[in-house]
């Protein structure tokens, strides 16, 4: 079974829908004892760090969270998910869970593409990313494989051994990363067509742990 | 570097296809979940679903049909026509599409657009604009006038200040329909796109008047366009999805070749 956190950031209906597509039994859940006996977590979640971390907290779930990334269960985050997992965001100036080094950043107001225009925000749309070394959830990929993005913030590592995934919109940033039993996105994988679902399916076989 | 987003719009009336889509051997398709799931395999980037059922019972059968689709196709998809509401949004959003399109309602009830932002992201806010080309006078200096109830009625309201005003409100998105270049398929109003698309910093869907592919190539080059949004040119038949990303990657367009 797949816990998919509810701690009503956006709908996260999204994610439940792709899994049953893929025929993988999954639960959206706020309850810490269901999710203490799945065996993957999925963090999703769309909305602004600052009101998600309170949402967090006063359902008891950051500890959780923290306790289930570091006992080792397999943990995908996704989108805001992935940022709150840093230890600050610029967005509210959210002090955030802390799981890995780094912060979440505002793209720059004055990012121009190679003709010199002025770059939209949110870095919306479709995007490729390139992965710089193998990792069982992100395999079977397509090589010219995008993926869909909707942000106007990016997490920002303190080390860079953890980024499995860069993308470049005016400037290159982590779109993925990888540390022991934890994988955190920041596309959607549920809304990337087929190979996002083959990110969510390889999510599902992992048994974690390999990650180099 | 981000593709440009080619996106088929969708109109449903009463949980139908208001044209008859022909696909596969001239079959009629009139099923909005058959038709997406159609244009997913094609390879679009995103679908708008426009409701113009009129009777407001009839709501809950687009969110059926808004259901079906989030359970057939992977990809962002918005609806548009008849919100008036946070609630309205919010029983959308909860079916399972991304974004939500306001038009009409948004220029009657500007603060609608703030609401909708602050209840659920910027992102799923996308301000559809009906746009006819007008005199320049002091209070349409940039030539375009903002019209609703399908350019039945000119609000007064200059086109750039609006789209300006709906950034600044918290709008994601803009969907920037021409009502001159609606239904030609003669090309998109690609002066309005460019004034719109060069002043606003959200991204732009240029809407109306796409019947071949150098259409979407011009929107996306000389427009600045973000996305291009398509009906009748699909509809019809006379491309595919397929065929015009084709197209346009080979002139030097970047737009998503696999998936």
């Amino acid at each position: 079974m797949i816990g998919i956190i509810d701690y009503k950031a956006g709908n996260l209906t999204s994610v439940a829908r792709a899994l049953h597509y893929l025929g993988e039994p999954c639960e959206v859940t706020d309850d810490p004892g269901i999710l203490d006996s799945c065996d993957r977590i999925i963090f999703p979640g769309v909305g602004a760090a600052g009101e998600a971390m309170v949402n967090l907290r006063s359902q008891g779930l950051d500890l959780r969270l923290r306790e289930w990334v570091a006992s080792g269960k397999p943990t995908l985050g996704i989108c805001l998910g992935t940022q709150v997992i840093f230890e600050r965001s610029e967005e509210n100036d959210a002090v955030c869970l802390g799981i890995v080094p780094g912060s979440v950043q505002r793209f720059p107001g004055d990012l121009k593409d190679r003709e010199g225009r002025f770059l939209k925000i949110p870095h919306i749309g479709w995007n490729h990313v390139e992965f710089p070394r193998s990792h069982p959830v992100f395999k079977d990929l397509p090589a010219a494989a995008e993926f869909y993005f909707v942000h106007s913030y990016y997490p920002a590592p303190a080390d860079d051994r953890w980024v499995i995934g860069w993308t470049d919109y005016g400037l290159r940033f982590c779109a993925a990363i990888a540390h022991e039993n934890l994988v955190a996105v920041q596309f959607h994988p549920e809304k990337s067509g087929a190979p996002g679902l083959q990110i969510l399916a390889n999510f599902c076989r992992w048994e974690g742990n390999d990650a180099q | 570097m981000l593709s440009k987003r080619i996106i088929p719009c969708l109109d449903v009336r009463d949980g139908k296809l208001t044209k008859g889509i022909k696909f596969k051997g001239n079959i009629d398709i009139g099923d909005p979940v058959e038709a997406a799931r159609e244009y997913y395999e094609q390879g679009a980037d995103e679908i708008v679903f426009y409701d113009i059922t009129a009777s407001s019972d009839a709501r809950n059968i687009m969110l059926d049909v808004v259901r079906r689709v989030a359970e057939t196709i992977f990809i962002p998809f918005s609806v548009g026509g008849g919100i008036r509401s946070v609630e309205d949004m919010r029983a959308v959003i909860l079916a399972g599409a991304e974004k939500i399109s306001i038009n009409s309602e948004a220029v009657k009830n500007p603060v609608l657009i703030d609401e909708g932002a602050k209840a659920f992201g910027n992102q799923c806010v996308v301000l559809g604009m009906d746009v006819k080309k007008v005199a320049i006078r002091p209070e349409i200096p940039s030539g375009y006038e903002i019209v609703i109830h399908g350019g039945r009625i000119y609000t007064g309201r200059d086109a750039l200040q609006w789209a300006k005003e709906g950034e600044s409100r918290g709008a994601g998105e803009i969907c920037l329909n021409s009502i001159d270049a609606d239904g030609t398929q003669e090309g998109y109003e690609i002066e309005l796109t460019r004034l719109v698309s060069s002043q606003v910093r959200i991204p732009v869907i240029a809407s109306g008047g796409a019947g071949k592919a150098e259409h979407l190539l011009d929107v996306l080059n000389d427009g600045q366009a973000d996305a291009a949004l398509i009906a009748s040119i699909v509809h019809y038949r006379t491309h595919t999805i397929q065929d015009l990303k084709t197209y346009l990657n080979g002139h030097g367009v970047k737009v998503r070749m696999q998936w």
